[in-house]
């Protein structure tokens, strides 16, 4: 068991430090090919109307000039130990988890995507919640009752959820059920601790459109799985015991329909931890995929490495999560820990 | 059945009808069965697949619900009316008043719960006012009533912790919990070893005398019954053709069925010479039959077009002036690394240990072994499908061990194999033609139109049709898709065949034709054959010499014979004593020195 662990860990470090390569040569070695030139680069990095003398300072602190490698190096020092930074004769320090420094806004990023994790953190575990729980008793049911009405209904509706896009349900949901019905409170997001209350309030329909398009995947995946698993022969071991068909069901066929389900959904939520883009665009709530779409827009490529990278380590972080969960969950992988 | 006492009657099955609705109307799986069983009385209930053994044993407990199974006739399990009962009395009286122990023990336990937890369930759903450290008590105490050593520790395992043995045994004590009326098993040492299948039939028997149960045994074995059952009913297309006391049924059979049936099951005290002799006579019998009907039927419509038998060649002869072997096997080894521990420290397992025989032309070495002892492995490396750890293997007189695949390619249409699983080891996706025509390809013939040819002689030779040669394997049943694979051996008209365990998913009549066809083949073209197989019985009816094997070591080597008459090694008198047999005093007189043997060692 302690192996596994260890082994699981080591590979989940030797993940991020790949994916920190990978995303810092996306912006830094990609560029060049496609032929942009160290000025264009630095460009991005001064802002409002450019000399070239304040171009060429910039390459100059930012070691744009300098090999690939070096670069590299630099950055991530910067995260373990942070970065200083000379603009317009003052020194800008980048406390020591330094994912960069957006010139632009004048703001280092990590803070700034810390200051909005509680946001979207809100945002994705909520409507994990909502799908994981959702997905999984729709995908029971309609196992259980194969070719009902209430089957063939679930199945449609999963299907059009997985099809329609965020900000299609989205606005829809905005047009018609804020705005025309009432239904709901206008979206947005407030502390759980300053107002528990407000906080679900706001963050409701943003959950329940986000669950939707996740649960459709589930409530499909859950239904094959749950298939497979009754015509499994110690569901019939289970039955001639004499258990009642909703422990049959809850207890013996649910357990492994659910090992894979846990596998997607450490993915998964580990995607929407990073930034659930366009729920946060649709709903105007100011979390980390919010803070991308600005940098995007406006190509701030230091906070767009920062937030990239981030992503990458709530998916690797929710990974190994599930790869220390599933020995609890399955015994028979733990034989070859 | 008016006659008996309807108290003492546990289970009574009236008429019993079991259809199943299809696209090409009703299909009767079970067509006007009855038979009863008194408390504490043993039924057997033997038929061979698609005979509705099974359909009847799920009846019984009442699973047909929920299926598209339409039931009509009577059940009565223990007083209850299983055809008319609600779910609720039903799931009442299942588990409590009937156990069943099912086939294939991986599969029927739950692979993510503890045993602890399943057989604690098994008690608490008929009785929750049992605590449940009391149920667990319960059910430390059953798993030792069923022969699981350390049963306290071993309560907080998982079923994959378990060898197939130990695990029978689990279900076993699951069904034990709520101390049934009547324990019904089906199929419950199918896939067992002989020795292990032994001890869990002596099990069955000596639960049901202890604790006064009812048992019924359903089996496609008539010797898996034979010692275990007072009464056998023998099932064939949904009907009992045969219903009475065991030894009557197996000593008189009165239907031509239950003959057919008692003649097809390989004897153990059947010699090679006596099953020879008999298979040349039925053949030269069928040969003459056939013969008159040809020429009759040529009369009418002429001599038969184009066809050419598939070319004739002797292996044997080629090799009789010579004086080696045809292969010769000395001290092969074959160790695997295996990862255990904390820190997953490797070690070595010695899957085959230094074995060595001699191969002559044209005889049948049967090796006989249980799982894990190495048999496999052994033809594996004899066909460089497994590099050898040590040892040398020569062919012909040339050693073969370490011949680069380029030198070896053209040897390996001398050296064929035939595998167990006739569903998984033919390509669902090519016809069996292609299948079959695929090595003469692979060997360098070009010509389609003589591959095809040859292959549709083949085909006929194996007792198929020509025109078999498009269809699909899944049109085949599991007789048949063996006599395919056989034909895919031959084509190249090698001079060694490796026949790995190639019956024992076979049923009886079914296994007794491959063997035929085998021995047959073997007449018509001098082919030396290497014949695996768990089953002592049937090795010995193919095998001119016997290796027994155990852990991966040869115990015991000779004339099958010799063998089989007076075992030297302890181990082979012990699997001896483990095979079942068909007459029921014989298996009782073995069970009881079972028995012994147990208690002395």
């Amino acid at each position: 068991m302690l192996t596994y662990i260890l082994r699981r860990l080591g590979a989940g470090l030797l993940l991020l430090a790949v994916v920190t390569m990978v995303t810092f040569a996306i912006f830094y070695v990609v560029p060049r090919w496609a032929g942009r030139t160290t000025e264009q680069l630095a460009t991005m990095y001064v802002g409002r109307a450019p000399t070239p003398e304040a171009i060429q300072a910039t390459i100059e602190r930012l070691g744009l000039d300098q090999p690939i490698a070096v670069q590299f190096g630099e950055f991530v020092r910067g995260i373990f130990f942070g970065a200083q930074y000379r603009f317009g004769g003052e020194t800008i320090e980048c406390a020591a988890p330094c994912f960069g420094y957006s010139f632009q806004t004048y703001q280092e990023v990590f803070p700034e995507v810390l200051a909005r994790l509680p946001v979207t953190g809100s945002l994705a575990l909520g409507a994990g919640v909502i799908w994981l729980v959702g997905g999984i008793a729709v995908g029971v049911i309609s196992a259980v009752w194969k070719g009902s009405l209430f089957d063939r209904l679930a199945m449609a509706v999963a299907l059009a959820g997985v099809s329609l896009p965020i900000f299609f349900t989205g606005l829809l949901a905005l047009a018609f059920l804020v705005h025309s019905w009432g239904l709901f409170g206008t979206p947005g997001y407030v502390p759980f601790t300053q107002d528990p209350f407000g906080w679900v309030q706001g963050l409701l329909l943003p959950w329940l459109t986000l669950a939707f398009l996740h649960a459709a995947m589930y409530a499909r995946q859950t239904r094959a799985g749950m298939l497979e698993a009754l015509s499994e022969d110690y569901i019939r071991t289970a039955r001639a015991k004499g258990l009642s068909e909703s422990k049959v069901v809850l207890k013996h066929a649910l357990r492994p329909t659910l090992t894979p389900i846990v596998t997607i959904f450490g993915l998964d939520l580990g995607l929407v931890l990073g930034g659930a883009v366009l729920t946060e665009q649709v709903f105007s709530l100011n979390g980390i995929g919010r803070y991308a779409v600005q940098a995007i827009t406006q190509s701030d490529l230091p906070v767009i490495l920062g937030v990239t990278l981030f992503g990458a380590f709530f998916i690797v972080i929710c990974n190994l999560i599930v790869d220390l969960v599933y020995p609890l969950i399955d015994p028979r992988v733990r034989v070859h820990g | 059945m008016s006659e008996s006492d309807p108290a003492a009657t546990v289970v009574r099955v009236d008429d019993l009808r079991v259809t199943f609705p299809t696209m090409d109307g009703e299909v009767r799986a079970v067509d006007g069965l009855s038979f009863e069983v008194p408390a504490g009385g043993g039924l057997g209930i033997v038929g061979e697949s698609g005979s509705g053994k099974s359909v009847t044993s799920l009846a019984l407990m009442g699973l047909h619900r929920g299926t598209r199974a339409e039931i009509t006739g009577g059940i009565e399990v223990v007083g209850n009316d299983v055809v008319a009962a609600s779910d609720k009395r039903l799931r009442r009286m299942r588990g409590n008043d009937i156990a069943m122990v099912f086939q294939d023990p991986m599969q029927s336990l739950h692979p993510q719960y503890t045993i602890g937890n399943q057989l604690i369930e098994a008690l608490r759903v008929h009785r929750s006012q049992v605590s449940r450290s009391k149920a667990r008590e319960r059910a430390i105490e059953s798993l030792e009533r069923v022969g699981i050593p350390e049963p306290a520790k071993r309560i907080n395992s998982y079923p994959h912790e378990f060898s197939g043995g130990m695990r029978q045994r689990v279900l076993i004590a699951m069904g034990l919990m709520c101390d049934p009326k009547v324990l019904l098993a089906d199929e419950p040492t199918t896939a067992l070893d002989v020795t292990v299948q032994a001890q869990i039939l002596d099990l069955l028997d000596e639960l049901r005398r202890d604790l006064d149960m009812g048992l019924i045994l359903v089996s496609h074995d008539l010797a898996v019954v034979a010692g275990s059952v007072d009464e056998v009913v023998v099932m064939r297309h949904g009907r009992a053709v045969e219903r009475g006391d065991v030894r009557h049924v197996l000593s008189e059979p009165e239907h031509p069925y239950t003959q057919a049936l008692l003649d097809a099951v390989p004897r153990v005290e059947v010699s090679r010479a006596q099953r020879r002799a008999r298979d040349r006579a039925d053949r030269k019998e069928r040969k003459n039959g056939e013969k008159q009907s040809r020429t009759a039927r040529e009369e009418v419509e002429g001599p038969p077009k184009g066809a050419t038998a598939f070319p004739a060649f002797s292996s044997a002869a080629e090799g009789a002036g010579k004086g080696e072997p045809l292969l010769r096997v000395s001290d092969l080894s074959q160790s695997f690394k295996v990862r255990g521990g904390l820190w997953g420290r490797s070690s070595d397992f010695w899957a085959v240990k230094g074995v060595s025989f001699e191969l002559r032309w044209g005889e049948t070495l049967g090796i006989v072994g249980e799982s894990g002892s190495g048999k496999s492995t052994v033809s594996r490396m004899i066909m460089r499908l497994l590099e050898p750890t040590a040892g040398t293997v020569e062919f012909q007189g040339r050693d073969i061990t370490h011949l680069p695949e380029r030198r070896m390619r053209p040897l390996r249409k001398q050296i064929q194999m035939v595998f167990q699983n006739p569903y998984s080891s033919l390509n669902p996706r090519l016809t069996i033609g292609e299948s079959i025509g695929t090595a003469l390809r692979v060997q360098g013939e070009r010509d389609g139109k003589k591959i095809r040819g040859q292959v549709q002689d083949l085909l006929e030779r194996v007792g198929l049709e020509p025109n078999h040669y498009n269809r699909f394997p899944h049109a085949f049943s599991g007789g048949q898709r063996q006599r395919i694979a056989i034909a895919r051996a031959l084509i190249l008209k090698p001079k060694l065949i490796i026949c790995d365990e190639p019956v024992s998913a076979l049923d009886v009549s079914t296994q007794d034709q491959v063997l035929r066809l085998l021995s047959e083949l073997q007449d018509d073209f001098g082919l030396t054959y290497i014949f695996v197989a768990h089953d002592l019985a049937v090795v010995r009816q193919v095998s001119d010499r016997v290796a027994v094997m155990r852990k991966g070591e040869v115990v015991e080597m000779g004339d099958s014979d010799a063998v089989y008459e007076n075992p030297r090694s302890d181990y082979t008198q012990q699997l001896l004593t483990a095979a079942p047999v068909l007459d029921p005093d014989e298996a009782r007189r073995l069970r009881a020195e079972r028995v012994r043997q147990r208690a002395a060692g």
